[in-house]
């Protein structure tokens, strides 16, 4: 390879980590302003202008909290657990399309770390995994309140993965790619995926929910039954990481959500934009307008969070299996006889 | 009449245990509806006070912290009986009673005084009876209108003359308000 192609791909690999910690960072500060606004309340406001220096200062005060490792037989796996859930946050950005291309000293440059034309295997194989974080800093917590959530998580995740891969597969039934930055260039202009699966985004989405661990799926960490959940022995840092975890997967759930359905970094008029403005500027205002329906999923996951109680267990587990993989189903089959018939007589 | 149906508030309901339907027990339709009604308190009025700066209007007879009057010519109510001290019942008050020396008449209206007089904040429970038993009109929570402010050593709780005596100027603010 290219000594330029490395480079390229380092600093881009860079940027990107920067900006979902950044990301991360300023969705613990969004939520509780978007908590206290849909309160009532005007929320952080004492750290710097309008709280914003709120994340340096919890992240401060999760440094300086005493770092306890509870009496386990597996530290290792103790420590694993919250840098398992960390680097599995972090792993699915690499082939999100970011924009189409840049133009730059004559040469193209792909807005996405690595284009590997199985990108959706990658994100559900990854994605996956990331339950072994929380699976394993449960278990190795050596506490039955962290073990109980981790069940919980498990059971809850592969559950809910079921029925987010089987309204995927109608999907990418009539995209016919698993490549992610081909659904993305199919749905230039208007041509967003989430009008021709109205019915697969909804199960996605409600799955993307139970999979971030996110209010109402947050059964995980249910403070009344279970203390703190999976973290419960968990202090300083290692805290952190988990929490950070979550809303890092938060934001790389709602970018998929966007890409996937919500027309990646296409907005009306792009085809014009790159004939009139040039390649540059037209895909730099699609990396901006993707960023937007990023922050869009975002706050519409913080909006649920203060809207909806959490779900019972059994709810939880009726409303995956007994509701949404049937309606899955029957939505795949709905588009494969539309598939069909169009191809027919079309 | 059996007892089932009486309702005696009227506003007695039924509690279904209906099954959901197939529709409903998607909850859809429930979290759209809860999502709306929450879209719209982010764009009503914040209730928050931003308290240091920010203060709420306290109500005419709200008890603060305390105030040792004094009367017109401005000398100090208080004589030291203690009967505040018997009547709190969290034990805040402590003070030290001394004799009015010759010359001292414009200082202390009666011939004794409270030399030293605390209150310890953290005991206090802002009851007020302390104001109720007092015979000379010496002891106030209503006047100040200040909330006792936070501090780090609990020493710092215990309020002596120097905080909890009348100004001076207020004293002599009043007195003219009088007269005029
Ligand atoms: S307000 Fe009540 S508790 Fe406080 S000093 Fe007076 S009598 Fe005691
Ligand atoms: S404040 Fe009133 S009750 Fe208390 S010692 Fe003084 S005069 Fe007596």
């Amino acid at each position: 390879m290219e000594s330029t192609v490395i480079i390229e791909k380092g600093i881009f690999i860079v940027a990107i980590f920067a900006i979902t910690m950044i990301m991360a960072m300023y969705s613990t500060w969004a939520e509780r302003k978007v908590a206290a606004w849909l309160q009532d309340r005007i929320g952080p406001n004492r750290a710097g202008p309008l709280g914003l220096l709120q994340p340096l200062a919890d992240g401060l005060k999760l440094f300086s909290k005493e770092e306890f490792i509870p009496d386990t037989r597996n530290k290792f796996l103790f420590l694993a657990g919250p840098a398992i859930s960390m680097s599995v946050a972090l792993m699915t950005s690499a082939v999100i399309p970011w924009g189409d291309k840049l133009h730059i000293a004559g040469r193209d440059v792909i807005l996405q770390a690595t284009d590997i034309d199985v990108a959706l295997l990658y994100i559900f194989g990854v994605l996956s995994v990331g339950v072994y974080g929380i699976m394993i800093g449960g278990w190795a917590s050596n506490n039955k309140f962290s073990l109980m959530s981790a069940m919980r998580a498990g059971s809850q995740m592969i559950s809910y993965e079921v029925a987010m891969g089987l309204a995927v597969i109608a999907l990418v039934m009539m995209s016919g790619t698993l490549s992610l930055r081909e659904i993305a260039a199919q749905q230039s202009g208007m041509n967003w995926n989430v009008f021709y699966q109205p019915v697969g985004f909804i199960i996605f989405l409600v799955c993307s929910f139970a999979e971030t661990n996110r209010t109402p799926f947050d059964l995980a960490e249910c403070e009344a039954e279970l203390i703190g959940g999976y973290h419960t022995e968990y202090s300083s840092m290692k805290m952190g990481f988990y929490l950070f975890a979550e809303y890092a997967s938060m934001f790389i759930s709602s970018t998929i959500l966007a890409v996937l359905y919500f027309g990646a970094y296409n907005y009306p008029g792009i085809e014009w934009a790159v004939e009139n403005w040039g390649v540059n500027i037209a895909n730099s205002i699609g990396m901006v307008v993707l960023f937007v329906k990023i922050c869009f999923f975002i706050f519409f996951y913080m909006w649920v969070r203060w809207t909806i109680p959490r779900f019972r267990y059994d709810q939880l587990m009726n409303l995956g299996w007994k509701m949404l993989i049937p309606i899955a189903i029957a939505n795949i089959v709905i588009t494969g006889i539309v598939i069909l018939l169009a191809d027919k007589f079309l | 009449m059996s007892l089932d149906t009486i309702s005696l508030s009227g506003k007695k309901m039924e509690v279904s245990n209906k099954k959901m339907s197939f529709w409903e027990s998607l909850y859809l339709v429930a979290i759209v509806k809860g999502l709306l009604i929450t879209i719209r308190h982010l764009f009503t009025r914040k209730v928050t006070i931003k308290y240091p700066e920010q203060r709420r209007e306290l109500s005419p007879v709200y008890r603060g912290q305390h105030m040792l009057k004094r009367d017109d010519q401005g000398r100090e109510n208080c004589t030291a009986c203690g009967l505040c001290a018997v009547a709190c019942p969290a034990e805040a008050i402590t003070m030290k009673a001394a004799e009015r020396k010759p010359g001292e008449e414009h200082l202390y209206r009666e011939e004794k005084y409270a030399e030293i007089y605390e209150i310890n904040m953290l005991r206090c429970i802002f009851c007020g009876l302390c104001e109720e038993a007092c015979p000379k009109d010496a002891i106030y929570l209503t006047e100040t209108k200040v909330m006792v402010a936070s501090a780090s050593k609990r020493e710092d709780f215990i309020y002596g003359k120097d905080k909890l005596v009348m100004p001076l100027e207020m004293a002599l603010r009043n007195s003219k308000n009088k007269v005029s």
